[in-house]
């Protein structure tokens, strides 16, 4: 059974997977939905946390 | 020679033992222990001979050995090995030309006269903690061959461990050196983010990725990781700073280091044995100090945001040409990192910056940190999910829970091992940026008094 999210995270990935030129095999959906839930929360987290606007980011590139 | 260290091999080796029998024999143990193991995926032999030769006749003609002079090593084979195509664990990569030349931690090992012979098992393109292969078979713990030997640097683990060679080279992205290094019981080093080049290797998430040894004392660590050090162009990551030798101070003691446990998010979810594992080393070094890392289960969490988003990005091409022949448990977290939000990628990095800037604080005060290198010792081959905390977790993602926070800014690390029954398990011993040397000093009096020791299988 999936859920309203997971449906709505389904077309998601659809539409994403043919913006990206991917090819979704059907069968592979459920384990890309479990990975993209996961990191998705983990960058909710990240994101969760203030930081000031002028924050760069660690990596830093040098003309 | 079977369990001879790799600094025992050097010394016997100036004393006029035969490089060739030395080489000519973990051949022998490769061939022997291989097809239970699965560490190797190639071995090259002849160019082993002719290097082992060219060794013994340097020898005969009075002209000076290396520190690493006739011993064998391996690498997981996403380092390039000149006529060998780089497969990085995996199918795809077996169409790939052969390598045209040694990456340069290769030639600098062998420069030191250690003498190359072979490949070792992975985890499909690095992306993994257990050792697992799809295409080469799994690599196997010598103390159970049951069990995970952990990755991603899984032949590495196996090899040392299972005393096939006693040095090894691996990757680290997130763990890869430090979760093998503890499922298997051995010694190994993640350095300083930047320290040793990366040139000629197959990449994996270029914020992250880290290579260093795999070996049985924290002596030959500091060996194989002094000839390696250096500036190297080919690198863009790779810092231009002098070489500075971990050895000459490998004796120092601990005595006189500020050492404290990583307390908080690095005792949440750890089995008893992770436990125990750090308490023992604690007690050891007489430290009753904890620190809390600040922010580390959200460091953990940008980790794998840059991880599978990074990853995504670097083998995109290869996910819509050639999808299935991925590993699917690879493919399938590939294919779902490249579909976060930019903007969580963003906000990752800057935590970063954020979070490295909070940690160097805390080394004003403490030289060295402790933490679990995995919340349990080596879990079954197939095992799909642990205990964590009271919950069933994904075993897979989950493994370099406590490893994550502390490559996230590229700290240097040596995972030194306790020799539990029935299984060892590893501890982080943590130093600050550069200090390699601190932490490998630590190790080695930890070894020195008997409770840090890679404990030899019985086969």
């Amino acid at each position: 059974m999936t859920g309203k999210n997971d449906e709505s995270l389904d077309q998601f990935i659809g539409a994403a997977g043919d913006a990206l030129g991917l090819k979704i095999d059907p069968a592979w959906k459920p384990a890309v939905r479990t990975h993209l839930q996961a990191t998705l929360q983990h960058g909710a987290m990240v994101a969760a946390f203030a930081l000031p606007d002028d924050a760069e980011p660690a990596p830093v590139f040098e003309a | 020679m079977d369990w001879a260290s790799a600094s025992d091999i050097a010394a016997a080796v100036a004393r006029g033992q035969s490089a060739y029998s030395v080489v000519e024999a973990a051949l022998e143990r490769i061939a022997t222990r291989n097809p239970l193991l699965n560490a190797f995926t190639a071995t090259v032999a002849d160019r082993a001979r002719v290097r082992a030769r060219a060794i013994d006749d340097a020898r005969a003609a009075g002209k000076p050995l290396g520190p690493l002079a006739g011993v064998p090593f391996a690498v997981k084979n996403l380092f390039d090995i000149e006529g060998l195509p780089t497969l990085a664990g995996s199918k795809i990569n077996r169409d790939h030309a052969p390598a045209a030349r040694d990456s340069p931690l290769i030639e600098r090992l062998e420069a030191a006269g250690a003498v190359l012979v072979g490949a070792l098992n992975m985890g499909e393109y690095a992306y993994d903690f257990t050792g697992e292969n799809v295409h080469e078979g799994p690599s196997r713990n010598p103390h159970d061959t049951t069990r995970m030997t952990g990755g991603s640097s899984g032949g590495s683990g196996g090899a040392v461990a299972g005393g096939l060679v006693p040095l090894a080279l691996g990757s680290d992205t997130n763990g890869s050196i430090r979760v093998p290094s503890s499922f298997c019981g051995i010694f190994g080093l993640k350095p300083t983010y930047g320290r040793l080049s990366r040139a000629r290797t197959f990449p994996f998430v270029g914020s992250f990725d880290h290579l260093g040894p795999f070996a049985r004392t924290a002596k030959d660590l500091a060996l194989a990781y002094d000839a390696m050090q250096g500036h190297d162009p080919d690198d863009p990551v790779c810092a231009d700073r002098p070489a500075e030798p971990a050895a000459p101070s490998l004796d120092r003691g601990a005595e006189r280091l500020r050492i404290a446990v990583a307390g908080g998010y690095f005792r949440k979810g750890a089995f008893p044995e992770a436990r125990e594992a750090v308490d023992r080393v604690a007690k050891a070094l007489n430290v009753q100090r904890e620190i809390e890392i600040p922010e580390a289960e959200r460091a953990r969490s940008a980790a794998y945001v840059i991880t599978a988003t990074e990853g995504a990005a670097l083998h995109l091409d290869r996910l819509r040409s050639r999808a299935n022949d991925f590993d699917p448990a690879v493919r399938d977290r590939l294919i779902a990192g490249a579909m976060v939000p930019a903007a969580m990628v963003v906000q990752a990095q800057k935590f970063r910056r954020w979070y490295r800037a909070r940690v160097l604080e805390l080394f004003k005060d403490v030289d060295v940190i402790l933490a679990p290198a995995t919340p349990c010792t080596a879990p079954a081959i197939g095992q799909q999910t642990f205990m964590l905390d009271g919950v069933e977790t994904p075993l897979r993602p989950n493994i370099g829970i406590y490893t994550q926070p502390i490559s996230f800014i590229g700290l240097p690390v040596v995972a030194v091992p306790l020799p539990l029954q029935p299984l060892p398990i590893g501890v982080q011993v943590i130093a600050a940026p550069w200090r390699e040397d601190v932490a490998l000093r630590v190790a080695h009096a930890l070894e020195q008094a008997g409770v840090a020791a890679a404990p030899r299988p019985v086969f």
